[in-house]
């Protein structure tokens, strides 16, 4: 028995714990100043820069503790759970009460609390009976106030007249917390069933399979997506202005949709979005190669391939093209486009070419029997597609647009009891009208005084 | 026809004609310079919006047609905009004139420090990824939030002044509202600037969304405005909780300020990547 006990007041305590708003303070606090440390220290930098920077025993205490990529770290992780659990528990245990205020049987107001309000404002209405009053007051404040009430207090001929606004609107506040949940949880679906990659397709050319972003992977699509045109524009001032694929979604051998890729104009196909990302040149098919002969200035042309070997005029050594860079950097510096080929003797080791586009006479450098150059590359566009699938989104954005309602609902509705009172004086009425809320007293002091001024108005006519 | 960065420049030295009428208003306890403030304030507000209009016309002229929005300098004239306008909003329907002297004093500075000679104020046409209807109500709303803090921390400041005053019901202490109503307008502004701010992250993380495909990043603009935003959070919970006076709640709107003001200026000031790679 006794144990039992314990063990209930442990989870009491637990409870109790989560439940507090001193702890959300704190959580909240805590999350804002170790966020910045991540604005303090680039993320997901490269280790050896970090090393760098920050010297050996700094580097492995920072790197122990995760500060290179603490927002996916342990206890970063640790902090968001902890406010989970902080709002739920929070929320759960105020919502009981709350719903029995909001739910009440029968609404039941405090006299003593109108009639201590600040802001109350009374009058005297001449020859005029309570009881006359309440006739002409009730159906305007029925039609203005739901939950009207009447009473007659103290049995002295006096009425009061109980209204109410807004009741609903203390929901508010939960339906903000309610929306910090499904933040996390539509970011807690994108981080376990998203990925993201790379697509690059050429004009002209349809791809299914695109890389993966931070892996080696690769990943094919359920479709083709087929690039019919890329076009770059610029303003005057060499500022690019635009960046346009108008491509095709493949299904089957059958085009099933068509759509301008813009930057800021994503595709969603089949859960798959597709974004502008970057652009780039791609050689087409057939280069040619001219070779030029050192001693002799003697020129051949070949036409070749990237893949495809040929043999040097005189038959004693290969060339093949291996590669294609976009933009390849020799000794730091951009030399633009570059083909990269390999020149293998009939005995002895393989040299080596690089074969930059723009710059022909490059190879002159190896001194070599042959200078070797490229010409009549045929260049196509490539656009470069960011894939990303993250069914989370929908419930992220369902998140945000609750969090608005919810604070607009919280900041700026509330909850407003009225009060109209009417006690019989020697000569007339004294009228009173009061009003209590769960926020926003400035509100409900101008509440007060247009109810007022309207019940004047209908007063002083009868 | 005169060029809006002239008309800036007018309404900056407006905003400190202004301020020096609110400062006067308040020491010698006279309700002609406070007037004056008043009626200084509200011309600067309107050079403000012809100056915003007109640079969105000169944009259409330049043939970039773009809601001047997109750099430091149109921010900062943007800012100054949403201070004046939401303080005569506050000073017309409280009748307090005294927290006109911290919202002129910031409207003065943001407009000042787009008008100095080294600021870019060049009109450039918008790359790519800044051609987006929620980056514009991105920076609408974010700028909304972060006039309304800075009306907040203003009144805070006054809060803290008169709370520490060793005579707070004479001379000029005596002429700041009561502490009472100092705590309600602050919470008032800083629920507004809290909705405002919410929204402009969620129209932040929507243009990014579509412009990069990811909503968040944690990149140290986004990091600075959720710290912001987690501080504000943190304010609002505190007046559920006991022993927190308002004194804790007008310090806390500052460093919320504080906070604000980072994640516009400071940011910028932050170790990138490239900085050392
Ligand atoms: C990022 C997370 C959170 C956000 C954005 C948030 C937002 C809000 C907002 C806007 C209010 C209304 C404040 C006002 O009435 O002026 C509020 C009230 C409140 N919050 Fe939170 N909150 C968060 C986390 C939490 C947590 C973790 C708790 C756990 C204890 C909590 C407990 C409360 C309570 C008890 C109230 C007062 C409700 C009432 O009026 O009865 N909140 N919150």
């Amino acid at each position: 028995m006794k144990t039992r006990n314990n063990d209930e007041s442990a989870a009491d305590r637990i409870w109790r714990f989560f439940a507090s708003v001193r702890l959300s303070v704190v959580l909240l606090l805590t999350l804002a100043a170790t966020s910045i440390i991540g604005t303090l220290i680039p993320q997901n930098a490269d280790p050896a820069a970090y090393e760098r920077k920050f010297g050996q025993p700094l580097y492995t205490i920072f790197e122990a503790l995760n500060l290179f990529d603490m927002y996916r770290s342990w206890w970063f992780r640790l902090l968001l759970c902890l406010l989970i659990a902080n709002l739920v528990v929070c929320s759960v245990r105020r919502l009981k009460s709350t719903w029995k205020t909001i739910f009440p049987k029968k609404p039941t107001y405090q006299t003593e609390r109108f009639r201590k309000s600040s802001g109350r404002i009374q009058w005297q209405v001449e020859k005029a009976q309570p009881g006359d009053l309440k006739q002409t007051l009730e159906p305007y404040i029925r039609s203005r106030l739901g939950n009207v009430s009447v009473k007659n207090p103290e049995s002295q001929g006096g009425v009061l007249i109980f209204g109410e606004k807004g009741r609903w609107t203390r929901l508010g506040v939960y339906a903000v917390h309610f929306s910090v949940l499904l933040l996390m949880t539509g970011a807690l679906i994108g981080s376990i069933f998203g990925y993201e990659g790379q697509m690059n397709v050429p004009e002209g050319e349809a791809r299914k399979q695109f890389s993966l972003t931070n892996t080696n992977q690769s990943k094919e699509l359920d479709f083709e997506v087929r690039c019919d045109e890329f076009e770059v524009s610029h303003y005057p001032s060499g500022r690019p202005k635009d960046y346009r694929s108008d491509i095709a979604i493949v299904e089957n051998g059958e085009v099933v949709r068509q759509h301008e890729l813009r930057v800021n104009d994503p595709l969603t196909h089949r859960g798959v979005t597709m974004y502008q990302s970057t652009y780039g040149k791609t050689p087409g098919e057939k280069l040619t190669v001219v070779l030029t002969e050192s001693a002799t200035g003697d020129k051949h042309e070949k036409t070749i391939s990237i893949g495809e070997t040929i043999e040097m005029p005189g038959g004693k050594s290969e060339l093949t093209i291996e590669d294609y860079s976009d933009s390849f950097a020799f000794r730091g510096h951009n030399i633009g486009p570059a083909f990269l080929a390999r020149l293998v003797p009939e005995s002895g080791r393989a040299t080596p070419v690089l074969l930059p586009v723009e710059h022909p006479s490059f190879d002159r450098m190896r001194r070599g029997d042959y200078e070797i150059s490229v010409k009549d590359v045929d260049f196509r566009y490539y656009t470069g597609l960011q894939i990303k699938q993250d069914p989370g989104v929908p419930v992220v954005y369902a998140g945000f647009l609750i969090m608005i309602i919810g604070c607009y609902i919280t900041f700026f509705m509330s909850h407003r009891k009225m009060c109209v009172e009417l006690q019989p004086e020697d000569t007339g009425t004294r009228i009173s009208v009061a009003g209590i809320s769960t926020r926003n007293r400035m509100g409900t002091k101008s509440a007060v005084k247009k109810l007022s001024r309207k019940i004047e108005n209908l007063t002083s006519k009868t | 026809m005169p060029n809006s960065e002239f008309i800036i420049s007018v309404t900056t030295f407006t905003y400190g004609l202004a301020l020096v009428f609110y400062i006067a208003g308040w020491i010698f306890k006279k309700e002609t310079p406070g007037r004056l403030g008043t009626t200084a304030m509200i011309a600067a507000g309107a050079g403000n919006t012809a100056g915003f209009f007109l640079r969105w016309a000169e944009t259409y002229e330049m043939g970039y047609s773009y809601v001047p929005l997109s750099n430091l300098y149109e921010s900062l004239v943007f800012f100054s905009l949403c201070i004046a306008v939401i303080y005569l909003f506050i000073e017309f329907k409280y009748k307090v004139r005294t927290i006109g002297i911290f919202a002129s004093l910031c409207a003065f500075l943001s407009v000042a420090y787009a008008s100095l000679p080294s600021m870019d104020s060049g009109i450039q046409p918008l790359i790519p990824a800044l051609q987006s209807n929620w980056l514009i109500a991105h920076v609408i709303t974010c700028f909304i939030g972060y006039a309304a803090f800075a009306i907040a921390c203003g009144i805070s400041i006054m809060y803290l002044g008169k709370s520490a005053a060793a005579d707070p019901d004479t001379g000029t202490a005596g002429r700041i509202p009561d502490t009472e109503t100092l705590d309600d307008l602050t919470h008032q502004m800083v629920t507004f600037g809290f909705l405002f701010l919410s929204i402009g992250i969620i129209t932040g993380a929507i243009w990014a969304e579509q412009a990069w495909g990811r909503y968040w990043g944690w990149d140290p603009k986004e990091t600075w405005s959720l710290v912001t935003w987690l501080i504000y959070a943190t304010l609002l919970h505190a007046r559920f909780m006991r022993g927190w006076t308002g004194k804790k709640i007008a310090v806390l709107s500052c460093v919320g300020f504080a906070a604000v003001l980072f994640t516009y200026f400071g940011v910028n000031l932050l170790p990138g990547l490239h900085s050392y790679l």
